[in-house]
């Protein structure tokens, strides 16, 4: 059972880390600041959600992985909201 | 294997962001730089098992200095054109070099030179901590065994918080700091600020009151909740506070106030200052810490606030 969890976690957290790279080329390679946030925003979502996800089973208790979870979820809130406020500011600077 | 692969990686990234965060030309991507530096160094802390050490870095190295510096790369920016035209002489830039390799140069020296085992009173300290009441060794250090630098840290905070308001014009004096924020009132900001404050408060008095016996404290939540503060006023729901009024003072020194009674009290119940008389330690570290956590927040929030520039016509 465990080995299965293990590989469980092993494989998501892979998973997060591949969105991670995926969002960090993205961000170096996207042509104006939309695209640019809207590969961050992957990354930080899917990413951490993928390895929040293969962290879980490793967690001894249901606190942790509670706490594990309202991480994953305060940084959706803000990384969200954030990258709105990020568009809007660019949005306002561009030429009408 | 992996692990100082992983260190040396980190290492890497650390001095390559502190040389980029001196050499940028520009403000703003030094400040960026540099919050990035304390936020990776917060994770080398970390890997140190130093937790709270990495908590307070975090919190007020990178995000409250950084936020302070953004702010000064704003006022800054009017000016930052026409310094930048400008170039040091030879002699200068000569100088300036000869100070930067001496002072790394003696501080190499001085590293080297480093005993192997470094002096700690550490030992001495152990056995000693059960009788504070206190079970993180940070927070029993900080308030009983150095209390009287924390006492003088918490006052230094609001000198340099007196000292901000002194650069107001007088006749804002007593008025409300910095500019009134506009936002609309249905977006994104304002509703940040309506659903995360109340989380951030929850989190804010959890680590402060965790701070007792695992890593966290007064100033790490302190922080956490003029955050919080700070984004409502940035939201343009409230304003930010009116400096004459008499319980914002009031917050402002009770801390250190409460920590110099204390202090007092313990000249007749403990024969020292700040001596804290047997089995009434951990009561009374708790009430220090529960009166410098608003001076704490007020001042973090105050320092970001600015001078008054602006008072109601009465």
């Amino acid at each position: 059972m465990s080995t299965v969890l293990d590989v469980f976690s092993i494989v998501a957290i892979m998973g997060g880390a591949f969105f991670y790279l995926a969002g960090t080329v993205g961000l170096l390679r996207f042509p104006d600041a939309y695209t640019r946030l809207h590969a961050l925003t992957k990354a930080d979502n899917l990413g951490l959600a993928l390895v929040v996800v293969g962290l879980l089973p490793q967690m001894n208790g249901i606190l942790a992985a509670a706490k594990l979870i309202l991480v994953w979820l305060l940084v959706m809130l803000s990384s969200g909201a954030v990258s709105q406020l990020i568009a809007r500011s660019v949005r306002r600077q561009e030429p009408q | 294997m992996i692990a100082p692969v992983v260190s040396m990686v980190v290492v890497a990234l650390l001095l390559w962001l502190a040389v980029w965060s001196v050499v940028a030309h520009d403000a703003f991507l030094a400040v960026a730089a540099f919050v990035v530096y304390g936020l990776l160094l917060a994770l080398v802390w970390v890997r140190l098992a130093g937790i709270d050490v990495a908590l307070t870095e975090a919190a007020i190295g990178g995000g409250l200095t950084g936020a302070l510096l953004l702010g000064a790369v704003g006022r800054l920016r009017r000016t930052e054109a026409a310094l930048s035209t400008e170039h040091a002489g030879t002699g200068t830039r000569i100088a300036a070099a000869l100070l930067a390799v001496g002072v790394a140069g003696g501080l190499m020296i001085a590293v080297t030179m480093l005993p192997e085992q470094p002096p700690t009173l550490a030992p001495l300290v152990v056995p000693a901590l059960p009788a504070t009441g206190v079970g993180n060794p940070i927070t029993g250090v900080l308030l009983a065994f150095r209390a009287l630098d924390t006492l003088l840290e918490a006052i230094v905070l609001v000198i340099a918080l007196i000292g901000v308001w002194s650069f107001g014009p007088d006749h804002a004096w007593g008025g409300r700091p910095g500019p009134r924020y506009s936002a609309d009132p249905n977006g994104m900001l304002a509703y940040l600020a309506r659903v995360l404050p109340p989380l951030g408060i929850v989190i804010g008095i959890y680590l402060f009151w965790a701070g007792a016996d695992h890593p966290g404290g007064k100033f790490q939540s302190a922080t956490i909740l003029a955050a919080m503060w700070m984004l409502v006023q940035m939201a343009a729901l409230a304003d930010t506070p009116r400096t004459d009024r008499n319980i914002l003072r009031a917050g402002i020194v009770v801390g250190p106030l409460v920590f110099i009674v204390v202090g007092v009290f313990g000249l007749w119940t403990a024969g020292a200052f700040l001596g804290y008389p047997d089995g009434w330690s951990k009561p009374l570290i708790l009430l220090i810490e529960m009166a410098l956590l608003p001076t704490l927040v007020l001042v973090l929030a105050l320092l970001m606030n600015g001078p008054a520039t602006r008072k109601a016509v009465p």
